[in-house]
């Protein structure tokens, strides 16, 4: 067990050799250290500077100007009085949560299926599988318009749920196997060995060590759903607005100073969804070993 | 993990086969329906918009009869071809920008970060992509408009005011913005791979440290940088959002010629269609050419 340790550590590998000192080993990247951690300093602020700008913004007296005019509440006390958003809220919270929980349960089962069985015909379903992370989203937005529309669908929210199932299972099923491919396979034999059904081996051995990955993989799908504008507005039925069509038009019909607040709020809670989701993965990593 | 089976025990077939019960239930209880799905809502849905390209002139409620492909002969005209060709340098811009800007915050984070850092600044890096792509773009509107913080910043250090929103170059910002993440993801976990004892080997045999970036680290992150530019290529091919609210009239790209064709004012979905049918194209070409040149070059090394 211990001949391979799980990841050799780089760092190690330069400080334990004995012939190779420290410094010497370093040297060879040394010259471009300081220029380079300038840039990549700089690369942190041009990702954080429209944030940043948004949030600063929404607490700017007058949201026309760029120059900093006093601080006020009142775009929070604007946006919160507005019922609009509040629907399209909603209504992307229903889309999301309905997409992802569908989209949970046939990408688990796909993702599994996938790894454990070789059957004719695998490698064009995992092809197919992978098409949604390909193909951009207008195409995809265009193709599921023009089928509903073949079939004679009439649009709706629940269209809307449909369309973003399509790419929620291919996320969580591909962060579902990658969890899979590292998972002791021991494990289900000894409990079908030992008696368990196989709906109990399922359910009782590989279903618990997959929680992590099926979690991070709904987060993800979720994230994507939350923000998904294209897909949306070629598949919503009238009055389906979601949050990002709201979004898009009041953005479109100019600039209204609540979206700042709105903004702010927003990005407050995806920062607390992804500091979720990093937990989780660090606990399911750090129980793997 | 104490007892190791005997290499006999358990048949090779069963290893990679098992487990549950009769394998066709197995393989059609667990494929069967997300399969489904795919097959109703992505698959035949592609099939129909081919068939649909196929007709010319075509609004929402006529009967679809195949007859020509007029519809990407009319992607040819020289209006609809320069949106094709400026849809692809902005791709293309995107994807050089995003390496030439991505390549060394990767490099820092795999390579010179300290070790307990790295996961932590990987993290810090693309935690931007949580937050809503379009507010992001909004973010740039305030950003770069003529009295924004851009010109603001400008004229504090005595420089002449840019005039670049509602230009192609404004779409090129947001674009390599958005795009960037996702490239640093990939670089890093191929840079994270790198034989270091390689990078000391050639310090050791005198070469300096730019022939050792060249020789060294470039040709073993090639795969990386193959997967990150294909990835930043066709994301930003297929992108609506940033050239729609960003690029103005004078930006018009194939995604949201499609848009308008569905959407617009004067729809036609015949033309959309084909235009989705031409994306797709272009983006399996994309891909089609990685899988043959990414793997011998990787395969070659």
């Amino acid at each position: 067990m211990t001949e391979t340790a799980p990841n050799p550590q780089p760092d190690l590998d330069l400080t334990d050799s004995p012939d190779l000192p420290l410094d010497m080993a370093h040297s060879s990247l040394k010259p471009r250290f300081s220029l380079q951690s300038v840039f990549v300093g700089l690369m942190f602020v041009f990702m954080y500077l429209p944030i940043l700008v948004l949030v600063v913004y929404s607490f700017n007296e007058s949201a026309y100007s760029a120059a900093w005019e006093g601080f006020t509440w009142e775009w929070y006390e604007y946006l919160l009085s507005d019922s609009r958003i509040f629907a399209a809220l909603r209504n992307s919270l229903t889309v999301a949560i309905s997409a992802v929980a569908i989209s949970a349960v046939l990408g688990t089962l796909m993702a599994v299926g996938l790894a454990r069985y070789r059957f004719p015909g695998r490698q064009l379903y995992l092809g197919v599988s992978y098409l949604p992370l390909i193909i951009p989203d207008i195409a995809i937005a265009v193709a599921t318009l023009v089928f509903l529309a073949a079939v004679g669908l009439s649009l709706s929210l629940w269209t809307i749920v449909a369309a973003h199932i399509v790419f929620c299972l291919a996320y969580i099923a591909i962060v579902v196997s990658t969890r899979l491919a590292d998972l002791d396979r021991n494990l289900e034999e000894a409990a079908l060995d030992l008696g368990a059904t196989p709906v109990q081996a399922f359910f009782k051995v590989l279903l618990p060590q997959l929680i992590p990955g099926i979690v991070s993989g709904c987060l993800l799908a979720f994230v994507l759903s939350m923000d998904d504008f294209l897909i949306a507005s070629f598949t919503a039925g009238a009055g389906a607005t979601t949050l990002p069509m709201e979004i898009f038009s009041r953005i479109r019909t100019g600039v209204k100073p609540d979206v700042n607040a709105l903004s702010a709020i927003l990005i407050s809670f995806s920062a607390l969804l992804a500091i979720i989701a990093e937990w989780v993965r660090y606990r399911g990593e750090s129980r793997r070993q | 993990m104490s007892v190791s089976p005997p290499p006999s025990a358990p048949s090779p077939t069963r290893k990679s086969e098992l487990p549950w019960g009769s394998r066709w239930l197995g393989v059609t209880g667990l494929l069967a329906p997300a399969g489904l799905w795919l097959l109703l809502l992505l698959v035949l849905p592609t099939l129909v918009i081919f068939q649909l390209s196929l007709v010319p002139n075509i609004r929402p409620g006529d009967v679809v009869i195949p007859s020509g492909i007029d519809n990407y002969l009319r992607a040819l005209d020289p209006g609809n071809l320069r949106v094709v060709l400026r849809s692809l340098k902005l791709a293309l811009g995107t994807t050089g920008l995003c390496l030439l800007l991505g390549f060394p915050v990767a490099y820092w984070i795999a390579l010179l970060a300290p070790q307990r850092w790295r996961n932590l600044l990987l993290l810090g890096f693309v935690l931007p992509l949580w937050t809503s792509s379009l507010l992001r773009t909004y973010a740039w509107i305030a950003i770069l408009r003529p009295t924004g913080v851009l010109n603001s910043l400008l004229g504090v250090a005595g420089l002449p005011a840019l005039d670049i929103l509602n230009r192609p170059p404004a779409v090129l910002v947001g674009m390599s913005y958005s795009f960037l993440p996702y490239m640093v993801l990939i670089l890093y976990s191929s840079l994270e791979k790198l034989d270091r004892q390689l990078l000391e080997a050639s310090a050791d045999l005198g070469a300096t440290p730019i022939q050792t970036f060249w020789k060294i680290t470039v040709p073993q992150s090639l795969p990386g940088i193959a997967a990150g530019s294909l990835l930043v290529f066709i994301t930003s091919l297929g992108d609506f959002i940033d050239p729609e609210l960003l690029g103005g009239a004078s930006s018009m790209t194939v995604a949201r010629l499609i848009y308008n064709q569905f959407l617009g004012q004067t729809p036609n979905w015949g033309f959309g269609s084909a235009l989705s049918m031409v994306l797709i194209f272009a983006v399996s070409l994309a891909i089609a050419l990685l899988l043959k040149y990414g793997d011998s070059s990787a395969t070659q090394r």
